[in-house]
């Protein structure tokens, strides 16, 4: 009996045991919560770093998106002729747009995370998930600042060119959209930086797949557009929802998909508790193969 | 009270190329576990040593590595490059994982590895304060209650709103070490890194780690500077191949290190090509020797340098410093050589015979161009021992002094 205690007593002592591997789930968001003040850091030098020594500034993340709508106009619905419904073809392809890079935003940054960092993740230990959630972050605000160019965009066109929209009350699930596409990216992106580190084949494969991506996501058409076999293949896209549904919410056109959703949340909640894990098993020895 | 214990610690790393075969080995790994067998890779891995080529692709840069360091010690860790300190460092800091064992730990670690350390260069002092902060450990809160302190230890005041890249790189080290230095924590690991810069920034992170041991808490520090080991520490460790070798009182385990030193000695280096050789775009080393390779007292010792000098320049300094075992400077000398064709330079230089005192000594050499403008650094180059000769009088010990110059004297 005595013998137990003391041991206990022992073990109590040590604030931490640094060991090779630790269980699967072991995952310490205790830690990670310690460290908030480094995410918002990095959320802080994101911003910071990337817009100074520019002249415009933020201002790009305003072009952005309306530039690529522009081409998309020109190319899609003017040369193409790939209809848009009953909706105004500035406003769909914003749409779309300013979901669409949220998430490969997300899912592409997040996804070389070791290998952008591994100098200064070679140097001092912090918890790695630190750096994913920061970027995550960072591009939810400049989501943010997307979704108010979208409505300024939206009012513009009703007030100056009356076009029609039907704006009802599933937008109340918009936060809920935004959070599905944050936890696909960050979850599929952290798996993906974790597989990278050893096979740095996958960083390529990425590029292009995440381009790939966004042909099978009905961005620059609707999913009424499809038919057959196509229809069935872009429906088992896990963002097809979230854009078909944020539509809906604005525009009215198609109908609200709750299976859809359901299968989307399922799908991202796996990617990420499957991206955790996988990170976490990496993040102790990447510094000895990146 | 110990608040460090490592126990039965091992470090595996592979060699070569990691992405070839990855795939094959991580198959065939996978394949033995789920037949319930050991990791067909553990039992091939080789010793950690330079100088024997391993047949296995992999090697044990730690191996079978137990201590504690207990509470207000400085325990001085030494070794001679590739010994495993650094990798024992890594595994402390949470930096990479063991392989097998475990080090259990009181209290937060910090280390001085590398100052610095996440630093943006568009960022200003005060901007990277807090972030290098945050990522060493601390909360936004700790910092703020210590920022006038970081500040004035910094000695940047002036420039603490100007973005980093625009500070002199004494600036830029002098910030990063004071924010380092405010970290307070239990256990401080600090490297040989430290060792670099100027004199004065030496002087303040050796006042930092006393400082820090005085009040209580514990250094890890790993140096090849036997001096400060010998002075700063109380216990030290003496890592050889990836082992413990020795543990026992600072001054013993220096000693230790340098009976085995002497057995390491290499009074030659020779490169054949300029591909391969050590240096930078500036220089490239051909050769050092030593001319005897053991030299008596009693002989005329002969250092012949060649080099390749990439500079274009026609002439070019090199000098040397002669260090003892204790990495005390014995003399220096500096030489302006003539850029001959193929860019080699060559020249030897004439210690005379009953000059050195007995010991095994080491070359350090510096070139830079004409200007004086430092273009590389070479440490512990070569070494070699002067031995001593037989003595007609009764006295057989050590002779003391680093130099046992041959005086004349006159009886008058």
């Amino acid at each position: 009996m005595k013998s137990t205690n003391l041991s206990s007593e022992e073990q109590e002592q040590w604030t931490e045991i640094i060991e090779p591997k630790r269980s699967w789930l072991d995952i310490n968001i205790k830690e990670i919560w310690r460290y908030r003040d480094l995410i918002l850091l990095f959320v802080k030098r994101d911003f910071v770093s990337v817009y100074k020594q520019t002249i415009l500034g933020p201002i790009w993340l305003i072009i952005q998106p309306l530039f690529t709508t522009l081409i998309f106009y020109f190319v899609f619905n003017k040369i193409a002729k790939i209809s848009t419904e009953e909706v105004d073809p500035t406003l769909f392809y914003l749409s779309g747009i300013t979901l669409w890079n949220y998430f490969s935003e997300c899912f592409s940054k997040t996804s070389n995370t070791f290998v952008a960092n591994a100098t200064i993740f070679g140097k001092v230990y912090f918890p790695r998930l630190v750096t994913p959630l920061s970027i995550v972050i960072s591009n939810l605000i400049k989501l943010g600042v997307q979704i108010v160019v979208f409505l300024v965009v939206v009012a513009y066109q009703v007030y100056f060119n009356g076009t029609s929209i039907h704006a009802n009350s599933a937008l109340l699930i918009l936060p809920l959209l935004i959070l599905l596409m944050a936890v696909m990216g960050l979850g599929l992106g952290i798996l993906f930086s974790a597989l990278t580190t050893k096979y740095r084949d996958l960083s390529f494969l990425l590029t292009f797949g995440i381009q790939l991506l966004m042909y099978a996501t009905p961005i620059i058409y609707p999913l009424s557009f499809t038919s057959g076999k196509l229809h069935t293949v872009i429906s088992m896209n896990p963002l097809t929802p979230i854009i078909e549904n944020f539509r809906y919410a604005f525009f009215g056109i198609g109908q609200f998909d709750l299976e859809g959703l359901i299968y989307t949340s399922i799908f991202s909640f796996t990617a990420l508790i499957l991206g955790v894990i996988i990170f976490n098993r990496v993040e102790k020895n990447f510094m000895d193969t990146v | 009270m110990p608040v460090i214990k490592v126990e039965d610690l091992y470090k595996q790393y592979q060699l070569g190329q990691v992405s070839t075969g990855t795939l094959a080995h991580d198959f065939n790994r996978w394949m033995h576990k789920i037949r319930g067998k050991e990791d067909p890779y553990e039992k091939v891995t080789g010793e950690n040593s330079r100088e024997e080529k391993s047949d296995s692709d992999y090697v044990w840069a730690l191996e079978d590595i137990n201590f504690e360091a207990r509470k207000g010690e400085v325990l001085g860790i030494i070794g001679r490059n590739g010994a495993g300190k650094s990798t024992l460092l890594k595994v402390l800091s949470k930096v990479t994982a063991p392989t097998k064992g475990c080090v259990k730990v009181k209290g937060r670690i910090a280390s001085l590895l590398e100052v610095g350390t996440g630093f943006h260069p568009e960022l200003t002092g005060r901007e990277n304060i807090f972030l290098n902060g945050a990522i060493l450990g601390m909360t936004k809160a700790e910092i703020r209650s210590k920022f006038d302190e970081i500040v004035a230890f910094s000695g940047v005041e002036k420039y603490i709103d100007t973005p980093v890249k625009r500070y002199s790189s004494g600036m830029y080290v002098r910030l990063a070490f004071a924010v380092a230095a405010h970290l307070e924590p239990e256990i401080l690991i600090v490297d040989e890194v430290l060792a670099v810069g100027d004199a004065e920034f030496q002087k303040k992170c050796l006042g930092k780690m006393k400082d820090v041991s005085s009040q209580g808490r514990t250094v890890l520090f790993v140096s090849h500077n036997l001096a400060a080991v010998k002075s700063l520490c109380t216990r030290g460790i003496l890592m050889e191949r990836g082992r413990i070798v020795f543990s026992g009182s600072a001054d013993e385990t220096v000693e230790h290190y340098m009976k085995i030193n002497s057995q390491h000695l290499m009074p030659k280096v020779e490169f054949l090509s300029s591909e391969e050789a050590l240096g930078n775009e500036f220089i490239k080393l051909k050769s050092v020797k030593v001319v005897p390779e053991n030299p008596f007292i009693t002989d005329d010792i002969y250092l012949q340098f060649s080099f390749w000098n990439l500079t274009g320049a026609s002439t070019i300094n090199m000098a040397f410093d002669l260090l003892g075992l204790n990495d005390e400077v014995v003399f220096g000398s500096l030489f302006e050589f003539t850029t001959t064709e193929n860019n080699l330079c060559n020249a030897t230089c004439k210690i005379p015979a009953n000059l050195m005192n007995d010991g095994v000594f080491y070359l350090n050499l510096y070139f830079s161009s004409t200007e004086m403008r430092l273009l590389l650094k070479l440490e512990n180059i070569i070494s070699f021992e002067v031995v001593d000769v037989k003595r007609n009088n009764a006295y057989l010990g050590k002779v003391n002094g680093a130099v046992r110059p041959k005086l004349n004297w006159i009886e008058n």
